[in-house]
């Protein structure tokens, strides 16, 4: 039997109190946050953050960016990763970019390992927000990894975007990444 | 590499690009998805079971209380979840939000001039039981104007989101109820190919209703299906 597949809605402005609430400081509990990593997680601490531009440049305070991420070892808490899951990394985080007054995002999570021997440590991302029907699948990757020149998916993306999925170090700890949806930094998505 | 198995059905999704949906025009991608193999990466995906459902969080009439009870008409909303290939999915994490009876959203960026009802937060969850039915306890949302045209007002809707077996079956949706007026003059709703807009419609269920309590709305949600094997590494 083929179903046909349920269509996807905008995200709306409304979607802070439904999913994530204690970010927003309503009284309901949140599932996950941009707190990804308590402190018995293993791995190099980072941090990730950045905003998310419309096509007239403008910064877009009403964004949903979730990510889905491997734990330091490259092993996903999922049935699907035969490595087994690791019991205190959920690998997944949410953050919507209405409660920073620079309207970024921002996860406080550990540097993923690579999780098989074709790809370089990356972060899954989920993009929605007011104004998209259709949720948009991109990547993070982190520009002082060597792994990078010889990771599949970069390698399939035309060189002059490859930038667009790479998040920068800006000291510290921290990684840059903003996302454009049009123009000539154009974030790549991708068809998965 | 991998078969398309469960694969996104483009062709019964709405575009990135709805002109008369006005805020796509700056917010769409201007350049087609890449397509890419699953990796392991796409074929895991983020697990939420019923450890992470408590209490009151699948009845909206009880989970916002103050000091009475919330306004408006009682429904429950049921249905399955399933994959594209007619599985239901147990286990599967529900995530809603919804304006209260007035159309009114709690949320702070709401600015229509309609009451909040201090007993009504409007946000749910729940997780589908092994036959992979969800079931919701709420009032019927009010429909709400918006700035998208002149005279523009959203049918009454429900937001949906989930996240299904892996990465790449998340879905974030809405709910119409059968017979709403503003269906056809909605931007949102229009975006939607013909072929699959009326899945995003519940149906009005005898079966569903409480007898003396609740009207109830049957509303399954397809997901793309299990995935195919991961490109090799
Ligand atoms: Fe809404």
């Amino acid at each position: 039997m083929n179903l046909r597949q349920t269509p996807s809605q905008t995200v709306g402005p409304y979607f802070a109190y439904g999913l994530s609430p204690e970010q927003y400081g309503y009284d309901f509990g949140s599932i996950t946050g941009g707190d990804m990593a308590p402190p018995e997680v293993e791995g190099q601490r980072i941090r990730v953050e950045g905003r998310v531009f419309d096509g007239a440049g403008a910064v877009v305070p009403d964004a949903l960016i979730e990510i889905w991420q491997a734990d330091a070892e490259g092993r996903y808490a999922h049935p699907a990763d035969p490595r087994g899951s690791n019991a205190t990394f959920k690998g997944f985080g949410r953050f919507g970019t209405g409660t920073d007054r620079q309207s970024r995002f921002i996860f406080d999570t550990i540097k993923p390992g690579s999780v098989d021997a074709g790809q370089a440590p990356h972060l899954n991302v989920i993009l929605t927000m007011r104004g998209m029907l259709l949720h948009a699948f991109t990547r993070i990757y982190f520009a002082d990894e060597a792994a990078n020149a010889m990771d599949k998916v970069l390698n399939v993306v035309p060189a002059e975007r490859r930038h667009t999925l790479i998040a920068q170090p800006v000291g510290g700890n921290v990684y840059r990444f903003d996302i454009h949806m049009q123009g000539v930094d154009e974030t790549v998505f991708f068809d998965v | 590499m991998t078969d398309t198995s469960n694969a996104r059905d483009w062709a019964g999704q709405p575009p990135y690009l709805a002109p008369d949906y006005k805020s796509t025009l700056l917010r769409s991608p201007s350049k087609p998805p890449i397509k890419l193999p699953q990796t392991i990466s796409e074929i895991t995906g983020p697990v939420y079971g019923h450890e992470s459902v408590t209490g009151n969080d699948a009845d909206l009439t009880l989970n916002g209380r103050r000091n009475g009870e919330p306004l408006g008409e009682r429904i429950i909303v049921t249905g399955r979840v399933l994959g594209d290939d007619g599985t239901p999915l147990p286990n599967t994490l529900l995530e809603i939000w919804q304006a209260n009876a007035c159309g009114r959203y709690v949320h702070k960026a709401d600015q229509h001039d309609a009451p909040l009802d201090p007993n009504f937060l409007g946000g749910g969850r729940c997780v589908t039981d092994a036959n992979g039915v969800y079931r919701f306890m709420t009032v019927k949302p009010g429909a709400y104007p918006w700035g998208n045209h002149i005279n523009a007002w959203r049918p009454q809707h429900i937001h949906f989101s989930l996240f299904g077996p892996s990465f790449v079956t998340r879905l974030v949706t809405q709910m119409y109820f059968p017979g709403d007026p503003l269906l056809p003059l909605d931007p949102i709703f229009l975006a939607t190919p013909a072929a699959t807009r009326s899945l995003l419609i519940a149906e009005f269920s005898l079966d569903a209703t409480e007898s003396g309590y609740a009207l109830g709305y049957k509303f399954d949600i397809v997901l793309r299906g299990r995935n195919a094997t991961p490109m090799e590494a």
